[in-house]
């Protein structure tokens, strides 16, 4: 469908809804096209392709609430559809907290070019695409005897997204990306440690092709020998790869859903210190290429740059239209875009150098985090620091304390934020942290 | 009224939102030789035999070896409960035919939303790209095949309304709140979902499957001095409406609460190594992620499993048996086909301490030149079918859970999880543990919450040296992810030792 097709069949949807008995209506309509090639042992393992498209309404309908969605696009059947959901929401409790955004609001068309999409999606040709994996996979094809496997692989996709409200919203998105990728699996003696990297772009031209596998490789060499150390307490570096993992229950605690619901650590800590004053992040949704990007969230409401934590005080909630009434608060988007840390001026290598004894995380395995309390555990594999040098690969331990402990201790903050990432961290130093080993 | 596997969908009535009637466009026009069934889901997804032959035979236009066609239809509902109201509903309809050729162990594959013929052929001849010969000649013979039936069910979720599902979550959150005053909030929650299933091969194989299932559940959070803690409970089933009723509700009612009480007690371990007793039930993810997921063929073709050269050998004490099975009655993993057409099966991993078989689909059971075990499952028509598991358990052993608690001195029991992790080459797994207790001197003692615990795959299935008497299924909503395909399984074990694990916990 074209987007103005697209948009057609919106309107028409967002009107039989609201004829046939809704107060208020959203329709979005989403499709993407996808690619995925991975390669092994010199020939394509997998080729795949991909088309889909969705159509989901929000109905409000007598202060009740439902949504639905499909991907059978024909008209006759979607009118059915419509029907039967505004009957089943008829039957719901009423929520008279339920409502679209205010239309004030509302994100008016007036940002600029995100520069989310490559506008030569299309032109790229099959041949190009699997040439490129299998240059991957040369890279180190036989390069060093200790290798059992390599999969490389390639994927791009394009995705679009058009919406309409019934109190005034019309609006479009649409975003590509490239993504290039090596698995190497090595003979480690008894165990055969993998590891993997990749490169990813939003335009072809800006996708980094080369020193991909060399560098799953020698991570996947790196970890040859791997053993659990003495339990203690210990200086961790995070690599900057694997930081999500404990900053996420962070981020998931300001939600305004978590916050209403009583389900996170983070409620009335609004302007409380809570990291060290080494944690400063910010949600800027207006960098341009930048992966998180957004002009509008998935309600319509126009995104606008937030302080998350200045110097370790807490600056913002996350909140929606819904949870905002809930809470009585100024809805400014429930959701994230680009999460951005303020950066330090050392590397990871000089981090590392900088320690007399310590571990460094390289990854995660497993664990999770308490929503109501903070308290987490988490496995981890990496190394161990002595005198600023890596002198052994270490796993099979665990990291495990609260949210407000390991956030007070941060004590250093890299400079090496990865940029093809909608989360933008550096590699991060914490003090005093407990592992559990032998 | 019991039935087996229902075809047509309900259109009439207030029913559940998702209930959209496909007109049978095609009426039996495809000759005699089909069941009513098979042929009741021709009709479904409004194609003839010739039209199947027709796009098979371009999926194998370039000398492909194997090709299949996948059709699905998924309605899926969700029924939510917040601040004491069933406040919000949520439907998805899903539809599509997956297509996949294969050259050897090479894939290709494509999908379509849309059934026409014209959409059907050009996703076969994009799949068929991963070849590049002349195709063989000669039409398909037609063999149906029946299958077995291990989730009948009285009543189907597209018979019911929305109205009537609505009192059993009310109720669930009434239930709660009423038994204990710490109780601040309840998330109730009702998914129940329907899909139809065909598939049609190269070879000729002609099936289908009905696969209901439904998850029921809750979070609890309570308050106490200040405290707020909270915990997931669920039950998932292949089951109809008749699920539902006051005895599902107390038990989730009562174990949300017990849960999340307990960890007002909790405090954390000593960190380190120490003996992990395993509870029977939720224990079992000790062997989806210890070893299920290091048995996967997949990984072992490739050589990347840590038990990629251990078929035949040792690898458990001999009174050890583990099994993936996907026979279970209405058991949450349970299926009575797979995603590429093989029966379902009780298939032996583990048999006397010895690893008997790998978990296979198509592709892994042809390199290691035996019949698939009938675990190619894919998430939906829009991914390849790649070895999964079903239900993944170990069966009782002689002790009695008693007897394995007094024999340690200073470790933990752990009985409730939420969730788990493997290395697939280093073998390093993971889950983690919301609730279990301390072991001093042979007995439970203070509660313990939130630790994490790791082990290697081969040292803890070697290191269990105790089995219980009390073996059982968890038949929490447990769902298993692998690379970006998230299917629905179950495990179970009964109580076990495990000599050594590290513990996650604080260090004085």
């Amino acid at each position: 469908m074209t987007k103005e097709e697209k948009y057609n069949l919106a309107k028409w949807a967002m009107n039989h809804a609201i004829a046939k008995g809704a107060d208020q209506a959203r329709v979005s309509i989403s499709d993407n096209k996808s690619s995925d090639i991975d390669v092994r042992e010199k020939k394509i393992d997998t080729l795949k392709e991909a088309i889909q498209s969705k159509l989901t309404i929000y109905l409000y309908v007598d202060k009740k609430y439902s949504a639905i969605s499909t991907n059978r696009l024909n008209q006759q059947e979607l009118a059915r559809f419509i029907e039967e959901g505004i009957e089943t929401t008829r039957f719901l409790a009423e929520d008279e907290f339920r409502t679209l955004p205010e239309p004030e609001l509302y994100y008016k068309g007036d940002g600029p070019d995100l520069k989310a999409i490559d506008p030569g999606f299309d032109s790229v040709d099959a041949k190009t695409k699997i040439d490129m994996v299998f240059n991957v996979e040369n890279e180190i094809y036989k390069k060093d005897e200790r290798i059992i496997s390599i999969t490389a692989g390639y994927s791009d996709g394009v995705s679009s997204r058009i919406m309409v409200a019934s109190n005034g919203f019309e609006g479009d998105t649409a975003n590509s990306y490239y993504f290039l990728s090596a698995q190497v699996t090595v003979n480690g003696g008894a165990a055969r440690p993998e590891s993997s990297d990749y490169k990813s772009s939003i335009a072809f031209d800006q996708l980094e092709k080369t020193g991909i596998a060399e560098t799953a490789l020698k991570r996947a060499l790196g970890k040859i020998g791997q053993t659990k150390i003495d339990s203690g307490k210990y200086t961790m570096v995070v690599e900057n790869r694997s930081v999500g993992r404990i900053l996420s229950p962070v981020v998931s605690a300001l939600n305004g859903s978590s916050i209403q619901q009583k389900n996170s650590f983070m409620i009335d800590k609004m302007n409380q210190q809570f990291g060290s004053p080494k944690l400063t992040l910010v949600d800027d949704p207006l960098i341009i290429g930048g992966r998180g990007s957004k002009l509008f969230d998935s309600e319509g409401m126009a995104m606008k740059k937030r302080p998350i934590f200045e110097q370790g005080v807490l600056k913002t909630y996350f909140i929606d239209t819904y949870y905002g009434k809930k809470l009585g608060m100024t809805p400014n988007s429930g959701e994230t875009s680009n999460v951005v840390f303020e950066t330090g001026d050392k590397d990871l290598d000089a981090l590392v150098k900088s320690l007399k004894k310590g571990i460094l995380v390289t990854g995660f395995n497993g664990g999770n985090c308490n929503s109501s309390t903070g308290d987490f555990s988490y496995g981890i594999e990496g190394f161990l620091i002595e005198n600023g040098e890596m002198v052994k690969p270490v796993s099979e331990m665990n990291i495990t304390g609260n949210m407000y402990d390991l956030w007070s201790n941060l004590i250093e903050v890299g400079s090496d934020v990865r940029l093809d990432s909608s989360w933008r961290i550096p590699s991060l130093v914490f003090a005093n942290v407990d592992f559990s080993g032998m | 009224m019991s039935i087996n596997r229902r075809i047509f969908l309900k259109s009439s009535g207030m029913v559940t939102v998702g209930t959209m009637l496909l007109p049978p466009l095609f009426q039996s026009c495809s000759g005699p030789n089909v069941s009513l069934e098979m042929q009741a889901y021709l009709d479904h997804f409004e194609v003839t035999l010739p039209m199947l032959q027709k796009v098979i035979a371009a999926a194998m236009g370039k000398g492909g070896t194997y090709a299949d066609l996948f059709f699905e239809h998924k309605i899926s509902n969700n029924l939510g409960l917040q601040d004491g109201k069933v406040n919000r509903a949520y439907s998805n309809i899903d539809y599509g035919v997956g297509i996949r050729v294969l050259n050897g162990d090479q894939t290709g594959f494509a999908y379509s939303e849309t059934v026409t013929m014209e959409a059907m052929l050009k996703a076969a001849q994009t799949a068929a790209n991963i070849a590049s010969g002349t195709p063989a000649t000669g039409a398909v013979n037609i063999a149906e095949t029946a299958p077995a039936n291990y989730y009948a069910i009285q009543k189907t979720w597209e018979e019911v309304s929305v109205k009537d599902k609505i009192p059993f979550v009310q109720k669930l959150n009434d239930k709660v709140f009423s038994m204990d005053e710490r109780i601040i909030k309840v998330n109730a929650f009702l998914n129940d979902e329907t899909g139809y299933v065909m598939l049609f091969n190269s070879e000729g194989t002609l099936t289908y499957d009905y696969r209901p299932m439904v998850s029921f559940g809750l979070v609890t959070v309570m308050q106490k001095d200040g405290r707020i803690e909270n915990s997931y409970v669920s039950r998932s089933f292949r089951q109809g409406f008749e699920f539902l009723n006051d005895d599902i509700i107390n038990t989730l009612a009562d174990e949300g609460i017990k849960q999340t009480a307990l960890k007002f007690e909790a405090t954390k371990p000593k960190a380190g190594e120490m003996p992990v007793v395993m509870g029977a039930g939720g224990s079992g993810i000790l062997l989806h992620e210890a070893i299920g997921h290091t048995f996967e063929a997949d990984f072992n073709r490739k050589g990347t499993s840590i038990f990629a050269d251990k078929l035949g050998k040792k690898v458990a004490e001999s009174f050890i048996n583990i099994i993936d099975d996907g026979t279970l009655p209405s058991n949450r993993g349970s299926i009575n086909v797979d995603d590429e057409g093989v029966a379902s099966q009780k298939t032996y991993l583990v048999k006397d301490g010895i690893l008997n078989s790998y978990i296979h689909d198509r592709i892994s059971a042809n390199y290691y030149k035996i019949p698939s075990t009938g675990n190619g499952r894919r998430e939906s028509f829009r991914y390849v079918p790649i070895p999964r598991m079903r239900a993944t358990y170990m069966e009782a052993g002689t002790a009695t859970r008693e007897d394995i608690i007094s024999e340690v001195k200073y470790g933990i029991y752990v009985d409730n999880f939420s969730n788990g992790e493997v290395k697939i080459g280093a073998g390093d797994f993971t889950f983690f543990v919301n609730t279990g207790y301390l072991i001093e001197n042979g007995k439970l003692t203070r509660p313990i919450k939130d630790i994490n615990i790791i082990g290697n795959g081969p040292q803890a299935l070697a290191d269990i040296t105790l089995a219980a008497n009390d073996y059982k299924i968890d038949d929490g909503t447990w769902t298993c992810g692998k690379d970006g395909q998230s299917v629905p399984v179950t495990c179970g074990l009964p109580s076990v030792l495990v000599k050594k694990l590290t513990v996650g916990g604080t260090n004085a």
